[in-house]
């Protein structure tokens, strides 16, 4: 009976002691957290993606109060993942006015496919895009497009993107992408962006981008990949927007300015610029009737030939005959209009 | 026999060409010299299309302090200066020469003759170096004209000779220890005077006794400060580190500079290339290279011009064999794939190896199967099992507490690794990240430091 006594006082103190000491513990070494932290902080989706720039979802919230206190708005903090519900439920709670950002997604900007860009040599080493990039310029000609060791699937927490077998090539799954740029960090080659999920607003999204980031000169490139951007600047003349600027061999779409027309698309001598689907429609026709004008341009140039030639030679041979050797003469520049 | 104390590992040494006199190469009808020939910045162009250049014209200045000079290897006209693919394929640029003749300037010595008498001083020679455009010829190319200057706080003791050519299959120092044995005395004379010291050693590996032995005699007919040191055959023995150990068997601490044991490591053809430049006023425009390989019909050491084609080189041995799976520039242990032979001939270009398709191919990475042979073949005492793990992970804080920065890339834990595990290329990966971070960190403190300073003296003055 005693030894119980003697163990229960025994631990009965120990513990009043530890308590003690706890207490006075975390009295003095007390860190003031502001409770508006904690209350954001559980508004926000807690992946700890840092796709809003900061460490995890806490650095987030704190960076949210600080916003509030210092300048009485969240400026430009956004939270990718959580999108403009979660940032309206944070504002309310600092009590704010709730702005909002256009979502964004991961673009790939490389479309050398493996029939576009043929192997030259074989690596081998580690499965790594940031180990073979660091190793040499790259299996196919092209020292600037995507590897396709898949770092980018690695890095990504949504598991919105993932390689396709048959381009070989990463494609990104519009709908999980949150817009955290862990691939676009990931990538050794700088060919993800971070773009607006839609130029306009639209039901469907519609958005335009350059899929290449080649800064080799335009025969070089050409030659390491047929759907390479080469630089020529044709987008960039027929942009109404003046969205496109061509730097370093490479022509880039300002997504702010660029207002999804298709012009630039249709006028892509290598396909490098790509479109989503509504924006493709628009452009099917306007290559349509790109063509339907080419024809009747060479029809009508056939036809000048014709008479002018008709005209002078009438006496001597019979017009059918001459008609036809130009018509084929006249279709090389016909053709030209066309591409 | 000496060799170094910790880890190494022994591959087939595969010395097809070590039998084989240096060849001059021919000189093909245009060069492209690249700009990028140093460890360090690139060097910047300063000639144009259509100037004339002789073989000597300086056709590139140093574009920081960790560069140095390019010399136009031929005579002609400057045809373009554009971009070519190094060895790894990337881009860099380069001047391209139509050789025109054979004009050498004329204040190159090119007579036969060895010029024993060393004219300039300490300084003097310092600058020729720099001016000559000598870098190191072991394939790291650095800078010599800033080995040469090492911190003031350094003492330096002795000069070691890198005579040891450890790579499988290379052997341009070897064929260069026979063809010049007394020029590189010369050169390692320069090498002590410019470092003020008075005792040399010249480390060879045991693989070369015709080398050992010719160097000795030269050595004993008039060049009595320098000791020829035979060593036990052993990779990587030709690490700086490694070799310091294996010769006065003292260690370079981690994090600090060769220097620090008092010792001043330089190859032996940065020495032959140092008494060119220094007593025949030649700068560095050629250099030994090996090309060699198990299926090259001739393997052989050809005297190439800087920027002739590594293409051209090959055809001179025998051509491109049809099962070829690899070609490497510098050794199989540390030399790099070619993704193609579309590059030229730079200062660092020891050899060229090409490899048949099945001794070029990886066999596929198994598991770690906790075995340590990686850990007993560092020659760093490192552990590279966790290093690559810790790289593969972007586990940067460990990877810094188990010394990545120590690692010399050697290779020798992948060549030891029964599972075949990629170690080396992690390892790659997560150094030069800890690397930045070493600098950045080291960067702030002295910001901070210098902000204290700043901080107190303002208090002083009031």
């Amino acid at each position: 009976m005693n030894v119980i006594l003697i163990a229960l006082i025994a631990l009965g103190a120990i513990g009043l002691i530890g308590s003690l000491l706890l207490y006075l513990v975390a009295k003095q070494f007390y860190v003031y957290e502001d409770p508006r932290v904690g209350q954001v902080e559980e508004l926000l989706p807690g992946a700890n993606c840092g796709g809003c720039g900061f460490p995890g979802c806490h650095g987030m919230a704190d960076a949210c109060v600080k916003a509030k206190d210092a300048t009485n708005s969240l400026g430009t903090l956004f939270c990718p993942v959580g999108g403009n519900d979660v940032m309206a439920n944070v504002a309310s709670t600092l009590g704010l006015e709730a702005g909002s950002a256009e979502p964004k997604l991961a673009v790939v900007r490389c479309n050398g496919n493996i029939c576009a860009r043929p192997k030259v040599a074989v690596f081998d080493g580690a499965k790594s895009c940031a180990v073979a990039a660091a190793t040499f310029s790259g299996e196919t000609g092209c020292a600037f497009g995507c590897v396709g060791l898949g770092d980018c699937v690695k890095s990504c927490q949504f598991d919105a993107i993932h390689m396709n077998v048959e381009t070989g090539l990463p494609e990104v799954d519009e709908t999980k992408c949150v817009a955290c740029g862990a691939c676009a960090k990931a990538c050794p080659k700088f060919v993800i962006e971070i773009r607006k999920k839609s130029s306009m607003k639209s039901p469907t999204p519609k958005r335009v981008w350059v899929s290449c980031v080649n800064k080799d000169k335009g025969a070089v490139a050409r030659k390491a990949c047929a759907s390479a951007c080469i630089g020529c600047g044709k987008c960039q003349k027929v942009c109404k927007f003046e969205a496109i600027t061509v730097e370093n061999n490479v022509a880039f779409i300002d997504n702010e300015k660029c207002k999804a027309c298709g012009m630039c698309v249709s006028e892509c001598p290598t396909g490098a610029i790509h479109a989503t689907e509504p924006v493709m429609i628009v452009v099917e026709k306007l290559k349509a009737k790109k063509a339907a004008d080419a024809a009747k341009a060479k029809e009508e140039a056939a036809k000048k030939a014709a008479e002018a030639q008709a005209a002078p030679a009438a006496e001597a041979v019979p017009s059918d005959a001459k008609a036809e050797p130009t018509e084929v003469k006249a279709e090389p520049s016909a053709k030209k209009t066309a591409e | 026999m000496k060799t170094f104390k910790l880890g190494g590992v022994h591959p087939a040494a595969n010395k097809l060409s070590a039998g084989a006199p240096i060849e001059v190469a021919a000189v093909p009808a245009m060069v492209a010299i690249p700009m990028a020939q140093n460890l360090g910045a690139p060097s910047k162009a300063i000639v144009a299309k259509g100037d004339k250049v002789k073989v000597g014209t300086v056709i590139g200045e140093p574009g920081g302090f960790l560069s140095s000079y390019v010399h136009s290897s031929v005579s002609g006209t400057v045809d373009k200066v554009d971009v070519v693919e190094d060895a790894t394929g990337k881009k860099v640029p380069a001047v391209f020469i139509k050789v025109e003749g054979d004009e050498w300037e004329e204040s190159i010595n090119r007579t036969k003759e060895i010029v024993r008498d060393i004219k300039l001083d300490k300084q003097q020679i310092i600058d020729k170096v720099k001016e000559m455009g000598i870098v190191g010829m072991g394939g790291a190319t650095f800078p010599t004209q800033v080995k040469l200057t090492p911190p003031p706080t350094a003492k330096p003791e002795c000069v070691i000779i890198n005579a040891v050519e450890c790579e499988p299959y290379l052997t341009s120092d070897h064929s260069l220890m026979l063809a010049h044995p007394e020029e590189i005395c010369i050169g390692v004379q320069i090498l002590e005077k410019a470092m003020g010291v008075n005792k040399a050693y010249i480390g060879i590996e045991a693989n070369k006794p015709d080398a050992i032995e010719l160097m000795r005699k030269t050595v004993a007919a008039g060049y009595p400060e320098i000791e020829v040191v035979p060593l036990q055959l052993k990779y990587p023995q030709g690490g700086e580190k490694q070799l310091i150990n294996a010769v006065i068997g003292r260690e370079v601490p981690s994090g600090g500079l060769p220097i620090a044991t008092g010792a001043l490591v330089q190859n032996v053809g940065t020495a032959f290339a140092v008494y060119e430049a220094v007593q025949k006023n030649k700068p560095l425009i050629e250099r030994i290279v090996t090309v060699t390989g198990k299926s090259v019909a001739k393997p052989s050491n050809f005297l190439a011009r800087l920027g002739v084609p590594i293409a051209d080189l090959i055809a001179a041995a025998g051509g491109l064999p049809e099962d070829t799976g690899k070609v490497i520039s510098g050794g199989p242990m540390m030399g790099k794939a070619m993704p193609d032979t579309n590059s030229y001939m730079v200062k660092g270009c020891s050899g060229i190896l090409v490899m048949k398709n099945e001794e070029a191919r990886r066999r596929e990475a198994g598991p770690c199967i906790k075995c340590a042979k990686c850990v007993h073949a560092c020659p760093m005492g490192l552990q590279p099992n966790f290093l690559s793990r810790y790289s593969e992970l972007n586990m940067l804080a460990e990877a810094e507490e188990e010394r990545i920065y120590d690692c010399i890339e050697c290779g020798s834990c992948q060549f030891s690794c029964p599972a075949n595990r990629p170690l080396l290329d992690w390892i790659r990966q997560g150094k030069p990240k800890v690397m930045g971070i070493l600098r950045q960190r080291a960067a702030d403190a002295k910001a901070k430091a210098d902000a204290e300073k700043a901080a107190k003296e303002a208090a002083a003055a009031k």
